[in-house]
């Protein structure tokens, strides 16, 4: 019983985790249709972010939780305003464009901080289930999931903000005529998705370390995941990172972690093939 | 490196010196030494120390007057944890920088693809770490410990301490299969059980799942042959969730990388290790080298790691056995190699064992206490055994194979 629960928490965080590392790209791809490549590197730079104010003695919390997205989200409206700005509309070029700033970030990082992993203790401690003893980190991690998934659902849903940002991804010309000005909600809405990259990035620093090329660890599970998940930014992704997450935690308990990462390739191919829109293509086609 | 006013005349007074009395050392070619390691990249927490203490070795020697009269030229090629650069750069130590020899490769997966390189062009290759044993290749030497001379002995020990069953967790690749199947079969042989082997691909850095297993399997102590810098989260992970107070851990493969100094303290103490060398060790041999090398890399340098003695030790058994042969050809420092060459090393006494060319050597039980290491038994002289029971390159010096063990 106590297994199953322990079981079960890690079940949950791998969902989380998945899910706090989508979410940044879902809102990139889902708002503007934009292939931001260099998204693991925002999740890069959030783990050095944090890392670097914790070792300069800001709290721990305060690093990961406003540090990190912070930076990054600045350096995502830097680089939507010098690169991204001008490629809309044209998904090829953007692709180009960010996977070439992807190596960019990663030499610059590696020109910096070398080409070691640093890393910082886990707060929190561990505590009982049972028999069993499973980190207090863990939990922090599902709860900041959750409450991302949360807020970016009461923006989009119930603040002007999320009214003008959804009408832009809808129409923009209609939102323009409207007297919204779309680059500037793209520039935000790019400076937003950063962020919740960084503060992914943050967050898992602790739990895997940093060195300047895990964003490539990341990058492909975050496409798969929102890819996966299909054209609704919030239900797509919880959906997907649910169903990934579960298969993947799963099939690693019962075999090995490599089992684990093969089933979840296969599930996304199976999914792909099925339902070529992603989950959202044919269920919750109403969700956010 | 400092450099300081003395240090400076030094330099100069030495090189007029040998200006003005036309030395031999200058009027030859250098001998060139090559050092194949991972100086960036996963694999670099291993690699500095080793090229750290190559670069010592050299310039003790050099300063020692060089080599037959010549001066020692180190190359360092910097292969950033990156498998194909491996076999390039040992490509072009043998053909362009045609090197007397080549110290390098860290894992048991870069040696295996740097040996076939060497072999073919026919270029001494000194392997410097510690690792799973079996490699039989007249053309190549190795300086580190294996199983029997560790394994052997830290089973026993952990099990005494802690009790009879044993989860195995292992980096996946050769390295890790072998050690784990040598760890089983020890503990197998003292009365104990292994009731699983987890393999990890070196860029794993979720082990939560694999964590709430070892709970489950309930084992007396946990044996960790993980490698590499994306690994230590796994011992961030074990702390974080609790469990180092509850299930103790041996390594093979733990502080070889320093880990010890990058975790804190209540995140490794008490983990037992066995290794040849501990830069604590008691003897004159040692304070010499370690007050040296201190001095050569500053006094703040973390730690002197098994691997950087292992390479120092490496290099310093080619100068003698080159001083013995009197030349630097290869054949003949193999063969002045092969006669048993010993050196009063650091570590203590290290010979050459010429059947396996591998080497005899003392090792130590040591405990991780707050980022030392604790010596806690010693156990002089160890021959490679287990190696030793299946390659013998004086009767047959054509075998060319690693033997891997057989449960």
């Amino acid at each position: 019983m106590d297994l199953i629960a322990l079981l079960a928490i890690q079940v949950l965080y791998a969902i989380a985790s998945l899910a706090l590392i989508s979410v940044g790209l879902a809102i990139i791809f889902g708002m503007m249709r934009v292939i931001n490549l260099a998204h693991g590197e925002f999740l890069m730079l959030g783990g050095y972010a944090a890392i670097v104010a914790t070792s300069h003695g800001i709290s721990i919390w305060i690093a990961i939780l406003v540090v990190a997205p912070v930076v990054v989200g600045l350096i995502g409206v830097i680089v939507e305003l010098t690169i991204i700005r001008f490629l809309y509309g044209r998904m090829i070029d953007t692709m180009l464009a960010t996977w070439g700033l992807s190596l960019f970030l990663v030499g610059l990082t590696t020109a910096i901080f070398g080409n070691t992993t640093v890393g910082i203790s886990a707060p929190l401690g561990s505590f009982q289930i049972g028999a069993y003893r499973t980190s207090g980190y863990t939990l922090f991690v599902i709860a900041v999931a959750a409450l991302v998934l949360a807020g970016i659902f009461a923006v989009l849903r119930w603040t002007r903000l999320g009214l003008i940002a959804r009408g832009t991804m809808q129409n923009a010309n209609m939102a323009a005529a409207l007297g919204v000005n779309p680059p500037r909600v793209y520039a935000v809405t790019f400076g937003i998705g950063a962020a919740l990259s960084g503060l992914a990035g943050a967050v898992l620093a602790p739990v895997s370390g940093v060195f300047p090329t895990i964003g490539v660890a990341y990058v492909a599970k975050s496409f798969i995941t929102v890819i996966g998940g299909g054209a609704a930014i919030l239900s797509g992704t919880a959906s997907a990172a649910a169903l990934f997450g579960t298969i993947n935690q799963i099939a690693t308990f019962a075999t090995t972690p490599v089992f684990g990462e093969v089933a979840l390739l296969a599930t996304a191919i199976v999914l792909i093939r099925l339902l070529p829109q992603g989950i959202t293509g044919r269920y919750f086609r109403r969700g956010l | 490196m400092t450099f300081n006013r003395r240090r400076f005349l030094q330099g100069t007074a030495a090189t007029t010196a040998a200006g003005m009395f036309g030395s031999n050392a200058w009027a030859e070619d250098p001998i060139n030494v090559a050092s194949i390691h991972d100086l960036s990249g996963g694999l670099d927490i291993y690699g500095k120390p080793m090229v750290d203490a190559l670069t010592l070795a050299v310039e003790e020697a050099n300063a020692a007057g060089g080599l037959l009269g010549r001066q020692i030229k180190l190359i360092n090629y910097d292969t950033q944890s990156n498998m194909q650069l491996y076999t390039q750069f040992a490509q072009q130590a043998a053909l362009k920088d045609k090197v007397a020899v080549v110290h390098g490769g860290i894992t048991s997966a870069s040696r295996e693809v740097i040996r076939p390189v060497l072999d073919r062009f026919k270029t001494l290759y000194f392997y410097n770490t510690q690792y799973e044993g079996g490699v039989c290749d007249r053309n190549q030497f190795d300086t580190g410990v294996t199983p029997a001379q560790t394994v052997e002995k830290l089973v026993p020990y952990a099990m005494k301490k802690w009790g009879k069953k044993v989860y195995v967790i292992a980096a996946d690749y050769n390295y890790g299969q072998i050690t784990s199947q040598w760890v089983k079969k020890y503990v197998t042989e003292n009365g104990g059980e292994v009731p699983s082997i987890d393999f990890f691909p070196l860029d794993v850095t979720n082990f939560g799942p694999t964590i709430s297993k070892i709970q489950a399997a309930k084992p007396d102590f946990v044996w960790s042959a993980l490698v590499g810098g994306a690994h230590i989260s796994f011992y961030r992970q074990w702390a974080a969730a609790g469990m180092r107070k509850s299930i103790p851990m041996a390594s093979t493969t733990f502080a070889v990388g320093n880990e010890h100094i990058v975790l804190s303290p209540d995140e490794c103490n008490g983990m037992l290790i066995c290794y040849n060398y501990f830069q604590d060790l008691k003897n004159k041999t040692n304070e010499a080298f370690v007050a040296a090398f201190h001095k050569r890399f500053g006094a703040d340098y973390p730690n002197i790691t098994e691997l950087a003695m292992g390479t120092y030790q490496g290099f310093r058994l080619w100068a003698e056995a080159v001083k013995k042969a009197a030349s630097i050809d290869r054949i003949k420092v193999i063969e002045a190699l092969e006669t048993g060459i010993s050196i009063d090393a650091p570590s203590g006494k290290v010979t050459i064992d010429p059947p396996t060319h591998h080497c005899v050597l003392d090792v130590h039980i040591a405990e991780v206490n707050d980022k030392k290491l604790k010596v806690l038994e010693d156990f002089p002289q160890q021959k490679p055994s287990d190696t030793a029971a299946v390659c013998n390159l004086i009767k047959n010096p054509n075998d060319n194979q690693q033997y891997v063990i057989k449960i």
